[in-house]
């Protein structure tokens, strides 16, 4: 695994595109983390974001973890490049000529989408933890490390996109071509949703329940649920008004987790599938 | 002697059209081998299924008699195939590197087969700004890190000027000399007859020949004979059973062989029968004209 992880990282380290994006990275989530100092001064409204209470612990782990999840398309980009570049460099022959099997070159790129997704957990984790020691009304260690689950699905939201990211690269072989495979497919996901809403309604059935769980972007997405009604001016201005029919839960569900892993292993099964049926 | 490798009965079929068609012949240690054949004969693809690049429908192959697994016997090898493959915004040094990274050896045989290949002086220049006879330099450079028992090179000339072609060639002809084994896939006939001791000679995917080169046509050569009276010549060679057909040039007589012969015995009975020679030496075949017959016979 040393050996694979290490061929892998010599390929991430000296390609321009994957040093430029993962900068932009870590740009944004360190200007994320400022945000939360700027006070806005605004028709005599003084505050920041710091006010509504976001940086609570244990609050701060849901909210930071569903921001920055959006970011993960920068890495996802990385790997989507580095992988369909070595179909247009015509690389990946000459790794296999040079002795390298299918498999290790498959499972090189997973360990790279393993690793990335943990060093981007890493990075919000320690963001998240500065801001929240910094702001948080709560400084007990029971309460700082509460919930922290937030991060284990972070993780997964992760590695199942950036896995499904390495399969649209072997499977389109083009960089521009397999984003927008990606892009594609999410919009086919989205398209999918409304239809089954649609069909829901008409015929009193629960498809789109089913959906949001099976179809891998849709879980991915799932997995960490929106924060805002979380926050405390939010929800007793919804408790206030009191809406009829609006209960929000915020658990992760394990048959997501379960979906992400699987969906996880079978894009990287097929991606070793497509490798191995393929001449190059 | 040890074999290298082994091809069983390789088949290679792309939906209806047959790439290779049953090919069978081994590798020895030691030779220098040729693999001939026009464009489209299927050379690639033989190279590309021996290097696990290429699935074959039927048949199989045996890397150093079977002692090792196909990924880890490719460890062992060197191989160029067709156009050079490496990383474009890496260095020479950084693209080695990964080489000996995923061949699992030492790196510190970079500098000296850099200074083998003459690019020294560019190892840091990224990749994509080389020339394409620096980036097939580059190349074997590459394929010679782990000092090969095999080496593969296909078509190492495409596309290279004049100089370029001059250079690989005495890189090979630098390899061949000390000892190791190279399989030269080529169309450039002059190339392979310089320095290899056995050809393959491919066309449609089937295999015409395999063997030594100098053994590739059951023919003999010919003779140039001249004397001051061809008429009498003439006449005297069309009597010997060893006589072909004879064609008269302007420096002589071409009389092309049906089995060897000894030229002082010529010599002697054309004298016995009055004809003094005035010019008499054996001419081989060129491998180019060797090749054109066999691949136009069958």
């Amino acid at each position: 695994m040393k050996r694979l992880l290490d061929i892998e990282f010599h390929k991430f380290r000296y390609s321009k595109s994957s040093k430029t994006l993962t900068i932009i990275y870590l740009a944004i989530v360190v200007l994320l983390m400022l945000s939360g100092m700027i006070r806005i001064k605004l028709n005599g409204f003084n505050g920041s974001f710091s006010d509504l209470g976001i940086f609570n612990f244990p609050l701060i782990w849901h909210v930071s973890t569903y921001f920055t999840s959006f970011l993960k398309i920068f890495i996802a980009i990385v790997i989507v490049s580095l992988t369909a570049n070595e179909y247009s460099n015509r690389t990946l022959k000459q790794n296999l000529i040079d002795g390298l099997s299918k498999k290790e070159l498959i499972l090189s790129k997973f360990y790279l989408a393993l690793t990335l997704a943990v060093l981007t957990t890493l990075i919000v984790f320690l963001a998240s933890l500065i801001l929240g020691l910094i702001y948080s009304d709560f400084n007990e260690a029971s309460i700082i490390f509460s919930q922290m689950g937030y991060l284990g699905a972070f993780f997964l939201a992760h590695l199942v996109f950036f896995c499904f990211c390495l399969f649209a690269g072997i499977l389109v072989k083009r960089s521009a071509f397999a984003l927008g495979f990606v892009a594609v497919w999410w919009i086919f996901e989205a398209v999918l949703n409304l239809i089954a809403r649609g069909v829901d309604q008409l015929y009193e059935t629960h498809i789109y329940d089913w959906l949001l769980h099976i179809l891998p972007l849709n879980a991915m997405s799932n997995l960490i649920k929106e924060p805002v009604t979380k926050i405390d001016l939010i929800s007793s201005t919804i408790k206030q008004i009191d809406i009829q029919g609006m209960d929000f839960t915020y658990d992760m569900e394990w048959i997501d987790i379960l979906s992400v892993s699987i969906w996880s292993a079978l894009f990287i099964y097929w991606s070793y599938a497509l490798l191995k049926r393929r001449d190059l | 002697m040890e074999t290298i490798l082994e091809i069983n009965q390789l088949h290679k079929k792309y939906g209806s059209l047959t790439a290779v068609d049953h090919i069978s012949f081994k590798i020895k240690k030691g030779h220098v081998y040729g693999i001939l054949g026009p464009n489209g004969s299927g050379k690639s693809t033989t190279l590309g299924m021996v290097l696990n690049v290429v699935n074959p429908t039927s048949g199989d192959y045996r890397w150093f008699e079977g002692s090792t697994s196909n990924h880890d016997a490719l460890k062992r090898i060197g191989a160029i195939i067709e156009r050079p493959n490496f990383y474009p915004s890496m260095s020479a040094i950084q693209n080695l590197e990964l080489v000996c990274k995923i061949k699992n050896i030492a790196p510190y045989k970079i500098e000296e087969k850099l200074a083998l290949v003459d690019l020294l002086s560019r190892k840091h220049s990224a990749f994509k700004t080389y020339s394409l006879g620096m980036k097939q330099r580059l190349a074997i450079a590459s394929a010679l890190l782990n000092d090969p028992e095999i080496l593969i090179l296909d078509e190492p000339t495409n596309g290279l000027d004049p100089q370029g072609i001059r250079q690989i060639r005495d890189i090979i002809q630098k390899i061949a000399a000390n000892g190791t084994t190279i399989l030269l896939a080529s169309h450039l006939l002059d190339e392979v007859e310089k320095v290899c001791t056995d050809v393959v000679v491919l066309r449609l995917g089937k295999m015409l020949y395999s063997g030594p080169v100098n053994e590739m046509n059951r023919n003999h050569g010919s003779i140039v004979i001249d004397a001051v009276d061809r008429e009498a010549l003439h006449h005297f060679l069309k009597t010997k059973a060893y006589a072909g057909s004879i064609t008269v040039h302007d420096d002589g007589l071409e009389v092309t062989l049906y089995e060897d012969v000894d030229l002082t015995q010529i010599n002697k009975e054309a004298f016995e029968n009055g004809i003094i020679l005035s010019k008499l030496f054996h001419k081989k075949q060129s491998l180019e004209d060797q090749f054109i017959e066999l691949t136009n016979q069958n």
